[in-house]
């Protein structure tokens, strides 16, 4: 230890509360719910880490940040050598900050959690990520780059996994160019995630950066139609190409009536307020979206948790989420289940719908009938029965329904070569290789439906594995 | 950004939009669409192809104005750009040679008509291309397909100033009745459409439409374009727009398209208050 640098004493204050906007005052708006760490606060946080010689939330990260020493910059006041720290693992740390499920996660295995509680090492993530983007564009940090390899990579989707993918195959010195079908960048963290939760400002200045550092960003070109990954190695003479199209396509529940006007799905509603602005239209955007006074979400995901606090926001009087379990096997993040109840959600539990009914084309009710509890299945829950004879019905003029989503459609246009699992996966080994030389995948559209640093994890990984299939190819 | 390289106005409202894409044009085939947002703050709309040339790396479209963006498309001209235009998007229309053919074109339909009609030809089909229209106005390409080698035309208009008067189920019924096709292929109004269906159904002729539901992202990603057809539910942008006319759900496609008409109307008479054309 050098010898002017005093012992780290761990502060015994309780976890730094994340300062939030109030429930009735951000129900009305598309604002963020929470404001962030001051920096008193990120130091107050902070110096409750113990700055373990054996940091075990190392090791609850899927990208494995630099925790203990990205905390311990904001212990010494050096907020810029944490952010440094922070990106040499990962690219977007303002985002993560966000949306990761610290709790299942980094805070989980935090030395504290076993007697209290962790330190809160995803607000501590996000103070820095948004100190880096509150500096002035020439003063944030851009990760360096090794020396141009000469290669060229193509990565085919621009959500986290491919985000992840292209910042580390540009760090890696190649060249790399992502191809996205919308016409913004960012995947679900642009239209699926909600303003509230993760501003697009963030996500937009995020990849500025990734360009800063030289990725080139195509929008507005859809592999598989305009080019497929076969033609984008032989024609446009990529040396590798990454595969990170994300399960985007919504799953119905096959029940009577999905086809009625005023039936969403949650990917659509979302995809209308939050890509498109439609919270702001006619004003400021273009496209509408149909604005329910009862709104049925159905699901309980973090996706359901997203379109019911979005009805709210658009105006309804009545928001119910119809759950066929009970709070306990929901699989949305506490948080967030949290704030759809301060709200004003209401949670219909262990109800599963049977029919939409309609008058005129349009949606006026679901038919539900109540479930109960049995054994446990196969997911380790107790599996929902049906209670015979309980049908009730549920009055309401819109339904959207989060019931999960399978691979993107086009994916198969794109690369119809690939081994695919039933479900229509592409099936990688662990770096991530596909059975095709050269072509990766990761993400969504290889584990289906997960989390932000799951994606990225797996697009880093697969850079690397990239990079290394590309020297080796060309040595042998 | 998509320059703007061509722009014609067809009748009062039907334009026709040249734009450079050179990408696009390399890869364009007959029956499928292109999503086009004109601004920042633009929506999202589908827009079939009705010609392109690989070679001058072009793509063009027809559009009938009817709301907010297209009114807005309308007003650009030479120089001018769009924010994003992405295609080429939907499954082609199949065009390999089935014998005789009948390709009804209503109104605005002429568009993807056209390059179907063409590519049939080619490929060695008897292509009898029925167009329609309300009035002589509003029909468009009529002179392009008259002079499409292997092609007979008929015109039909609901107030008879051109063409035979009547609606474009006539014509086809003549030549399902005489036993003069194998095949029908519809593109139009969903009512039209649905008309020239039940037509065929009566004559065991096979007939695709292509199907024009709302849209968003054009991608499979929103399910805001399904559509049932044969009772499942199947997805306009990624799996159509082509499907079978004897199986579609003609009520539910043309009350889905109705779903946001009181959102567009007002949507589009905001924009039309500040618009010289209306002065
Ligand atoms: C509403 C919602 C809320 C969520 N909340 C959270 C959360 O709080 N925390 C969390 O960790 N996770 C959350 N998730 C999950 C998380 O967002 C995903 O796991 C993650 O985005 C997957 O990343 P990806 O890169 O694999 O795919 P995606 O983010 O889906 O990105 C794929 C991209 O590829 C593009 N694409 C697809 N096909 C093509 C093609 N053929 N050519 C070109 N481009 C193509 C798509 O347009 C898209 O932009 C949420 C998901 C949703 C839907
Ligand atoms: C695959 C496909 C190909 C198409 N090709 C063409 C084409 O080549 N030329 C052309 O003029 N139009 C075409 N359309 C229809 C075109 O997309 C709509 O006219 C356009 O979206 C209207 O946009 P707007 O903002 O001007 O009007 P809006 O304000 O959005 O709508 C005005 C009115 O048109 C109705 N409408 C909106 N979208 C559609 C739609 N997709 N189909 C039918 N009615 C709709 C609305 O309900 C409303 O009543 C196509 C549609 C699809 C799905
Ligand atoms: S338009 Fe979104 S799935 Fe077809």
């Amino acid at each position: 230890m050098p010898p002017n640098k005093p012992r780290h004493k761990p502060s015994r204050d309780p976890r730094t509360p994340m300062p939030e906007r109030a429930a009735e005052v951000r129900r009305g708006d598309f604002d963020e719910v929470a404001s962030g760490y001051s920096s008193d606060d990120a130091y107050r946080e902070a110096m409750r880490c113990l700055q373990c010689n054996n940091p075990t939330c190392e090791a609850g990260c899927p990208v494995n940040i630099r925790i203990k020493d990205f905390v311990g910059a904001i212990i010494e006041g050096q907020p810029r050598r944490g952010v440094e720290i922070l990106k040499e693992r990962n690219a977007l740390p303002a985002v993560c900050g966000r949306v990761c499920p610290q709790e299942e996660q980094c805070e989980a295995a935090c030395v504290l959690a076993k007697k209290g509680d962790p330190v809160a090492i995803g607000r501590l993530e996000r103070y820095l990520g948004d100190f880096d983007l509150a500096c002035e564009l020439e003063h944030r940090c851009v990760p360096e780059t090794a020396e141009a390899s000469g290669y060229r990579c193509a990565v085919v989707g621009s959500g986290p996994a491919g985000l992840a993918c292209a910042g580390e195959l540009a760090r890696l010195g190649h060249e790399v160019t992502v191809f996205e079908s919308l016409h913004a960048p960012g995947g679900v963290l642009t239209y699926g995630i909600p303003e509230f939760r993760l501003p697009k400002a963030i996500v937009e200045a995020e990849v500025g950066l990734l360009e800063e550092a030289g990725v080139r960003i195509v929008c507005d070109e859809v592999i598989g139609r305009i080019a497929t990954v076969e033609e984008l190695m032989t024609d446009e003479g990529f040396d590798a190409v990454f595969i990170g199209t994300g399960a985007g396509l919504p799953h119905f529940l096959g029940i009577p009536g999905e086809n009625l006007n005023g039936v969403y799905s949650a990917n659509e509603y979302l995809t209308r307020v939050n890509l498109m602005g439609a919270y702001e239209f006619p004003a400021r955007a273009d496209t509408p979206v149909w604005r329910g006074r009862k709104v049925a979400v159905v699901g309980a995901g973090n996706v359901a948790m997203d379109a019911a606090r979005t009805a709210i926001r658009l105006g309804a009087d009545e928001v119910f989420l119809v759950y066929r379990r009970t709070e306990e096997e929901m699989p949305a993040r506490r948080e967030e289940v949290h704030h759809a109840k301060q709200e004003g959600v209401e949670f219909k539990l262990l109800c599963s719908p049977l029919e939409i009914t309609g008058s005129n084309g349009w949606v006026t009710g679901i038919v539900a009938t109540r479930m109960e509890l049995g054994e446990t299945d196969e997911s380790g829950r107790r599996a929902p029965v049906c209670v015979l004879g309980s049908d009730f019905e549920i009055e309401c003029d819109t339904v959207v329904i989060a019931a999960g989503t399978g691979a993107n459609p086009l994916t198969a246009d794109a690369a119809p070569e690939l081994e695919r699992s039933r479900r229509g996966y592409i099936v990688t080994d662990d770096d991530g290789a596909t059975s095709t030389p050269g072509v990766y995948a990761g993400g969504d559209i290889v584990t289906g439906a997960a989390t932000v640093i799951l994606a990225m994890g797996a697009g880093k990984k697969a850079a690397r594995a990239m990079d290394v299939w590309m020297h080796q190819r060309t040595e042998s | 950004m998509f320059p703007v390289v061509h722009t014609r106005q067809l009748s009062e409202s039907v334009f026709e939009m040249g734009i450079e894409a050179p990408r696009i044009a390399a890869k364009a085939r007959a029956g499928q669409f292109l999503m086009v947002r004109t601004t920042g703050r633009g929506e999202r709309i589908p827009l079939t192809f009705s010609d392109w040339s690989e070679g001058e790396g072009w793509i063009r479209f027809i559009f009938m104005r009817v709301g907010k963006t297209t009114h807005e498309l309308s007003h650009l001209s030479v120089g001018d750009s769009l924010a994003d235009v992405v295609g080429p998007l939907g499954v082609p229309t199949h065009t390999e040679p089935v014998g005789r053919v009948a390709i009804v074109g209503g109104g605005v339909g002429a568009a993807v008509a056209f390059p179907v009609a063409r590519a049939m030809a080619q490929a060695g089909s008897e292509v009898s291309v029925i167009l329609g229209a309300r009035t002589r106005e509003l029909l468009v390409l009529q002179d392009e397909i008259a002079a499409l080698p292997g092609v007979t035309l008929t015109v039909v208009t609901d107030d008879g100033t051109a063409g035979e008067k009547g609606l474009v189920t006539s014509p086809l019924k003549r030549l399902c009745e005489a036993g003069s096709i194998d095949r029908a292929f519809a593109v139009g109004p969903a009512i039209m459409m649905k008309f020239c269906a039940a037509t065929a159904r009566e004559y065991n002729v096979p007939i695709t439409v292509s199907l024009n539901p709302i849209m968003v992202d054009g991608t499979g990603m929103c399910g805001a374009c399904r559509v049932t057809v044969g009772g499942q539910t199947r997805f306009g942008c990624v799996e159509g727009p082509d499907f079978d006319g004897l199986a579609v759900d003609w009520e539910e496609l043309m009350s889905r398209q109705r779903i946001y008409a009181d959102d567009e109307r007002a949507a589009d008479s905001e924009f039309s208050r500040g618009c010289s054309c209306h002065l």
